[in-house]
């Protein structure tokens, strides 16, 4: 599955988008967390106020309870600044 | 109690180029109309960011256009528009070039101006795009406000 980060998200894990397999018991955003945030200390920086943090999953907004297979792309970004 | 949506193909446009208010106008006027509204972003220049040498707008391509789309599609079924063009320039912007352009045409002026409004809101809280400023002291990410979530509630339809 694809993940993608954006803004000073991107920033900090180094990288805009990653491919990974959906690991084992894992079936919601909030249980993918831990595993990305375990990639690297960036990784772990970026992931690590949840609250400051968006998520869409394919492309549609969600929240960290939105179910995930693999095969989905899941997208994590700061709160929206645009206008 | 839905009206049909009648959605024009280009209503949205997330580019790098710039645009111009006027022109865009014209193209409102074509869908005939009585009203239109306009608001146009334009990167600040002034004390609330001194020292702004550039702004640089990132955003999450398919997923922006898709936001925007339904939130012009939300107003369609709200309002009686003829026509509503969305524009939103991306990248590296100076000190007073534009950012954003919203335009709703219709025949009444409250539906053009609320509609407009309306969609501003929506945009500003919906849409994946992030800024970041550049300064004389470095730069940084643009936080996102909490007045522009409170500006949402005006648009809460009584049930």
């Amino acid at each position: 599955m694809n993940i993608l980060y954006f803004a000073w998200m991107r920033e900090h894990t180094g990288r805009a988008a990653e491919e990974i397999d959906l690991p084992d018991g894992v079936s919601t955003v909030a249980e993918l967390v831990p595993h990305l945030a375990s990639r690297s200390d960036g990784h772990a920086t970026a992931l690590r106020n949840l609250k400051t943090v968006r998520v869409a999953v394919n492309r549609a907004y969600g929240t960290l309870d939105t179910p995930i297979c693999q095969g989905d792309e899941v997208a994590f970004f700061p709160p929206v600044t645009g206008g | 109690m839905t009206e049909p949506v009648n959605s024009a193909a280009a209503d949205v446009s997330i580019r790098t180029a710039d645009f111009d208010a006027g022109v865009e106008i014209d193209k409102l006027r074509r869908a005939g109309v009585g009203a239109i509204a306009t608001f146009s972003g334009i990167v600040r220049n002034d004390a609330e960011t001194p020292g702004l040498i550039a702004m640089t707008l990132e955003h999450f391509p398919v997923m922006t256009e898709q936001e925007i789309q339904n939130i012009i599609d939300q107003a369609r079924r709200r309002w009686p528009l003829t026509a509503v063009k969305v524009i939103h320039r991306v990248g590296r912007l100076l000190p007073q070039e534009n950012i954003v352009f919203v335009g709703t045409a219709s025949a009444h002026r409250q539906a053009a101006f609320d509609s407009a409004s309306f969609i501003m809101d929506y945009l500003k809280t919906r849409a994946p795009f992030w800024k970041k400023e550049e300064t004389s002291s470095g730069t940084q990410w643009v936080k996102a406000r909490e007045t522009d979530d409170i500006a949402l509630q005006k648009w809460v339809e009584p049930r």
